[in-house]
This record gives C-alpha cells, sequence and structure tokens, in this order.
C-alpha cells in the first residue's frame, strides 16, 4: 500500500497497539482530537481512553510516568506535542529512562517521538532538530526515518526494543513524502540505507536531508553522486559510513541541525580518525548555522540547507 | 504517643525497631569507614529518619514497589536487601548492589522491588506515579510508594506527578518526610504554602503524621494502601521528622540551632521504640546486640570484598534480549503472612 510518511507512522502505532495489549500511547491531545499533527486520529476511538491517553500539559511526568509504566511491564509510546517540548522531560529521559539498564539493571522500554525539523515556518520553538542532546547521553537510542518505510519499520523497532528510544519525526516529510509500506508487522534494520548508488562522491544524511540530499545529487549529471541514509544515529552504523568513504573518497556530511556537535559532527569525526586513507579530499559538512530557526520562509530557506548549497559544496569538493 | 496495636503483633513491633537498629547501625558503620577514608566520594544518612521510611515500608506488600529517596536505607532493609551487600555498595566494592558503578545512598535491588532513585528530585516520583497507573489498568491489587523530602516538594516534577496522580486516582502512597531543611535551607525560606496543604488542590487525600513513631506512620500506610487498592486514589503523608545529621558527613549542620537538635533529640525514634517493647517486657538490649552482631560480621565481609574489576565499558548501557522487571520483595508485616 501506498502511504504518506504521516501515514505510516499511524500505521505503525495501529499495528503495536492491535497486536500487543502491553502498548499504551501518551500524549498532549493525542486522544479525541487525534494529536496536532493527527498522527494518532481515530485511535483512542479503537483502543479506548485507557490505551490512547491524553496527558496534561507536563512533559516530565509523562515520561517518567512511561518509564515506571514500562518497568512492571507496558510498552508505552509518548509524544512530544512538537520535539522541541522533549527539553521539558529531558531530565526523565536523561537522567532516569537511559540510567536506569546500567544502574539498577531494568530496562525501560519506552519511545519517545518527536516530530521535529524546519521548513515550515515553526519558528525557533516549533523547527529545532534536539537528535545530538540524546546521542550525547548514554542508554538512548536515536531513530530518524526518511522514508514511509523507514518510519513504520524503525517505529514497530523502537516498540520492540528494550531500550528508551527517542524517535525523531519530520514534520517536512509528514504529507510531502509517500512510498510504498507494507501491511502489518516489520522491523527496519538498525543499519543505514544506500538510497542512490554512486562512486565519485558520498552525501550522508538522515531525515529530512536525505530527500535534499538527493535533490542536490540529481543535479550533478557530470559525476556520479552516492547518498547514504543512516536512519539511525545511535547506533550509529559506522561500517557503512567507513565503507562508503572507501568507495567514493569523497564525502559531504549534511545535518538540519545546528552546526556544532551535531550528529555530522561525529560522522566526520569518526571519517577523520578510521577513514583518513581512504580520503581524497577534505570532509566537507552543510549544517544549518548555531543559530535559532527564523520564522519568515525567506530566511528559514536561507538557515537550514537547501538544495543549492549541497549541490555547491559537492561541486567544490568534486573540483578539490 | 499513639498507641496502635490493632494490627501490629509483637513479633511485628519487635521488627520495626529490628529495622531501624539494623538502618542505624549500618549508617553508623558507612559513616566510620567514610571518616577511615574507606569509603570513597560522599556519604549520607537518615539518622532521626528511621521511623518514617522503615513504617511506611513495613506497611507493603510483596508486590508493591517501594521508591526510597535520600534517608530512606530502612526502606531497602524492609524489602530485604542485605546489610554486607549495601556496606560493599558504600565501600565500592564488586559484590555492592551495583557492583560499584553507584555509591552511597543511590541504589535499589529491583529485583526486591526497590526502584533506587536518582539525584535529580524527585524524579522518581513520576515513575511511581507511571508504575501504579500501570496497575490501575491491569486492575492490580497493587500500589507503589514514593518517599521524598520537604525540600523537592518546590520542582516542578513533584507538582506534575501530584497532579497526573490525583488526576488519574492512581493507587499511589507519596510520603514526605518533612525535616524543615533542604539542605540548609529551611521550609520558610523554601515555600509560602506547606506541602500537606497543598494536597486538597490536587484531590489527593493529605495525613498529617508523627514521623519519630514507627507504629503511627505504619499505620497510615496501612490505610493509605487500603484506600488505593479499594480504588480511593493517592495519599499524600506528611510525616514531620528531624534529620539529625548535616545533609551529608562533609555537613556538620551548624546552621540547625541546637534547640531544635535537642527537642528532637529527646524524640529519638528509636528510642520510643524501645519504650513500648520494654512495657511489654521485650528484651530491648538483645534486639540490639543482635544487630551489632549483624553489622560487625557484615562489615567483615564487606571488606573482604575486591574491589570491581574494570572491563568493557559499554557493558549494560543497553539492555540486550528480554527486560527484566521490577521483581518481589520482602513483606515482613504479618498482615502478609500466607499472602
Amino acid at each position: 500500500m501506498v502511504l504518506t510518511y504521516l501515514e505510516a507512522i499511524s500505521d505503525a502505532l495501529r499495528v503495536a497497539l492491535r497486536e500487543d495489549d502491553r502498548v499504551l500511547l501518551l500524549g498532549e491531545d493525542v486522544g479525541a482530537f487525534g494529536g496536532a499533527f493527527k498522527v494518532t486520529a481515530g485511535m483512542q476511538q479503537e483502543f479506548g481512553a485507557d490505551r490512547v491517553v491524553d496527558t496534561p500539559i507536563s512533559e516530565e511526568a509523562m515520561i517518567g510516568g512511561a518509564v515506571g509504566a514500562a518497568i512492571v511491564g507496558m510498552r508505552p509510546v509518548c509524544e512530544m506535542q512538537f520535539a522541541d517540548f522533549v527539553a521539558c522531560g529531558f531530565d526523565q529521559l536523561v537522567n532516569v529512562a537511559a540510567k536506569l539498564h546500567w544502574r539498577l539493571g531494568l530496562a525501560a522500554p519506552i519511545v519517545v517521538r518527536l516530530p521535529c525539523g524546519g521548513g515550515v515556518s515553526g519558528g525557533p520553538f516549533h523547527s529545532q532538530n534536539p537528535e545530538a542532546w540524546f546521542m550525547h547521553a548514554p542508554g538512548l537510542k536515536v531513530f530518524a526515518p526518511s522514508t514511509a518505510h523507514d518510519a513504520k519499520g524503525l517505529l514497530l523497532a523502537a516498540i520492540a526494543d528494550p531500550n528508551p528510544v527517542v524517535f525523531l519525526e519530520h514534520k517536512y516529510l509528514y504529507r510531502r513524502v509517500r512510498g510504498e509500506v507494507p501491511e502489518g508487522a516489520y522491523e527496519t534494520p538498525l543499519r543505514a540505507n544506500t538510497v542512490r548508488d554512486g562512486e565519485d562522491l558520498v552525501i550522508i544524511a538522515y531525515g529530512a536531508m536525505v530527500h535534499t540530499a538527493l535533490a542536490a545529487a540529481a543535479e550533478i549529471e557530470e559525476a556520479s553522486v552516492r547518498v547514504l541514509d543512516l536512519r539511525t544515529l545511535v547506533p550509529l552504523d559506522e561500517r557503512a559510513i567507513l565503507d562508503s568513504v572507501r568507495d567514493c573518497a569523497k564525502v559531504v556530511v549534511v545535518d538540519e541541525a545546528n552546526q556544532t556537535c551535531a550528529a555530522g559532527a561525529q560522522v566526520a569525526s569518526l571519517i577523520a580518525q578510521y577513514g583518513y586513507g581512504d580520503l581524497d579530499g577534505p570532509i566537507v559538512r552543510v549544517a544549518t548555522p548555531d543559530a535559532p530557526i527564523p520564522f519568515a520562509p525567506a530566511l528559514e530557506r536561507a538557515a537550514l540547507p537547501g538544495v543549492e548549497r549541497i549541490r555547491d559544496a559537492c561541486r567544490e569538493l568534486l573540483a578539490y | 504517643m499513639r498507641d496502635v496495636p490493632a494490627f501490629l503483633n509483637r513479633e511485628d513491633r519487635i521488627a520495626l525497631l529490628r529495622f531501624m537498629a539494623r538502618q542505624r547501625a549500618v549508617e553508623e558503620r558507612g559513616l566510620s569507614l567514610y571518616k577511615q577514608g574507606k569509603v570513597p566520594g560522599s556519604f549520607y544518612d537518615g539518622r532521626g529518619q528511621e521511623a518514617t521510611c522503615v513504617g511506611a515500608t513495613f506497611a507493603l506488600g510483596p508486590d508493591d514497589p517501594v521508591c526510597p529517596m535520600i534517608r530512606d536505607f530502612g526502606a531497602h532493609l524492609v524489602k530485604g536487601t542485605p546489610v554486607t551487600a549495601v556496606l560493599a555498595h558504600y565501600l565500592g566494592r564488586g559484590g555492592g548492589v551495583h557492583r560499584g558503578r553507584d555509591g552511597n545512598v543511590h541504589f535499589g535491588d529491583a529485583q526486591r522491588g526497590v526502584v533506587g532513585m536518582v539525584s535529580m528530585l524527585p524524579d522518581i516520583m513520576a515513575v511511581a506515579v507511571g508504575m501504579a497507573w500501570a496497575f490501575k489498568l491491569r486492575g492490580e491489587q497493587r500500589c507503589a510508594l514514593s518517599f521524598f523530602g520537604d525540600g523537592a516538594t518546590s520542582v516542578g516534577d513533584w507538582h506534575e506527578s501530584m497532579n497526573l496522580a490525583g488526576l488519574w486516582r492512581v493507587p499511589a502512597i507519596f510520603v514526605l518526610e518533612h525535616n524543615g531543611y533542604a539542605y540548609s535551607t529551611p521550609s520558610a525560606r523554601q515555600f509560602a504554602v506547606d506541602p500537606l496543604e497543598r494536597a486538597a488542590a490536587y484531590a489527593i487525600e493529605g495525613v498529617s503524621v508523627d514521623g519519630n513513631d514507627v507504629e503511627a506512620v505504619f499505620e497510615a500506610t496501612r490505610q493509605a494502601r487500603e484506600r488505593a487498592l479499594a480504588g480511593g486514589g493517592p495519599t499524600l503523608i506528611a510525616a514531620t521528622t528531624m534529620r539529625m545529621h548535616g545533609h551529608g558527613a562533609h555537613d556538620d549542620a551548624s546552621y540547625v540551632p541546637a534547640e531544635v537538635h535537642e527537642h528532637w533529640a529527646a524524640r529519638d525514634p528509636l528510642e520510643r521504640q524501645r519504650e513500648r517493647l520494654r512495657a511489654l517486657g521485650v528484651d530491648v538490649e538483645a534486639v540490639d546486640a543482635e544487630v551489632r552482631a549483624e553489622v560487625d560480621a557484615a562489615t567483615r565481609e564487606a571488606l573482604a570484598m575486591p574491589e570491581p574489576v574494570p572491563g568493557d565499558p559499554m557493558e549494560d548501557v543497553f539492555c540486550e534480549g528480554e527486560p527484566r522487571l521490577v521483581g518481589r520483595g520482602a513483606a515482613p508485616w504479618s498482615g502478609f503472612a500466607g499472602a
């Protein structure tokens, strides 16, 4: 079946709710209203108000409560209305959920869904990409799908995972991306995926930037450009990253997140340390400058990495 | 002193003294090991507050998890955590509760129903609300209990947890250890409205109890548990007590007026229970001697344990396979005999 990225996420939640009594959905306005983006539309009607639960505006209690339910056998999935609001529940995620297994031998199989990213004039508090905060907190897994197929498969993998998973679903992709999605349950492996083959240069990206990278690659007719979709940031598929550098020798790493200490910085450092001998040029990064995301479309377009910036960065590196 | 023997038999009342005496003896031993330089880091104890954690946890069933806070070592003991493992934990030995990964009061034997605290207060209260919520959803006759101090009631997590617990009517018991100080800051500089008075604002039953009377704390918690299991929702038990030591071993508590310490020294929870038991003809000195011998033996055993051997630092950061759930703890109260 062909689904949008958003429909694929909804489908994953429905499959999980149907197949596993332990699965619960929590979030602000997720019940009768169906969520701010309608990801959970109709689910409270189908599965009841005990399993699809409207919470007060209490991100700490929502995530902490989910941890409590998880350690006695439930599988809660929390929705942050926007990824930005996870800052309000940050402490429970990084200090309670993330360290629980290492400290107490208790796992916290929870999923925290983060509708993230820019491109929708969300302004500084509805556009952020906070994945790097969580990559830096030992004990959390971080998933960031780019396609409808992977969104469903990675969300089902996240729900099945015994660890807390931060699941970044990109708002810009919700209704703009669609694709073939299998019926029923399946899990996408926690590995990177080559979404476009090429041998002169590789663009490494994840989330919405995979699509921007693909558009940039398509404009470069004079060379063969590969695009590697990381899909998960923790675990980070180091093997696939280094293999792609070995094959292509030139690499552009793209983040929609602010540049400093972003996921791409980790990728670049990995390549610098272990792939140096395979490189034929500097590791080039394209990311959002270290400034808040502006509201006005013209300003936002200038801040976020676009097709043109990625294409130009690739051309410059190809000429090196 | 109120007498509440209706639900406590003679053995229960002796057990309450024994758990408090054990807490005090182990913490005194930990403190002296700390002063000898054998306990790394820092050291915290609950001297003067033993009745609150012991009395409250004694009212819990085997399947009721407890979330102790910094002064509540007695809760671990009631749930069955062995003294040797705790002393080894203080000492940072491989045989400690967390094999040297964490120290001092930060621990919890989850397989005995103890969910260990984190330093950010009162984060674990939200976890208790979540556990209680799951029990309610599944129709299980269980409750979750979380301790916290008066200092923790100013944090957003406290208000969020109280709100959610009151809203969802979960079977949770909140035990406020109102000792009048958040580290060095007295209640008068912490809040304008006492936390017990706030209970009503969250539709939570608020109960006040003498936190230095172990049997009174037991009875208040027993009633709260009964209410929770009957679907009556959460209870906030405000136990008035006093921290007789500083926040940690590094703190001489010179900010507490001497007369306050004197006032509370005359209300020592162990002495009060001893007095009760003497009136019943119990040889309380024998109980104390037995505990001392136990702690001496445990100390020797813990000191003989090796330091942890550093291995793969990534071990256990992630769970592989099926996660272990919160387990079943001891429930020594005679009311659970045969449960």
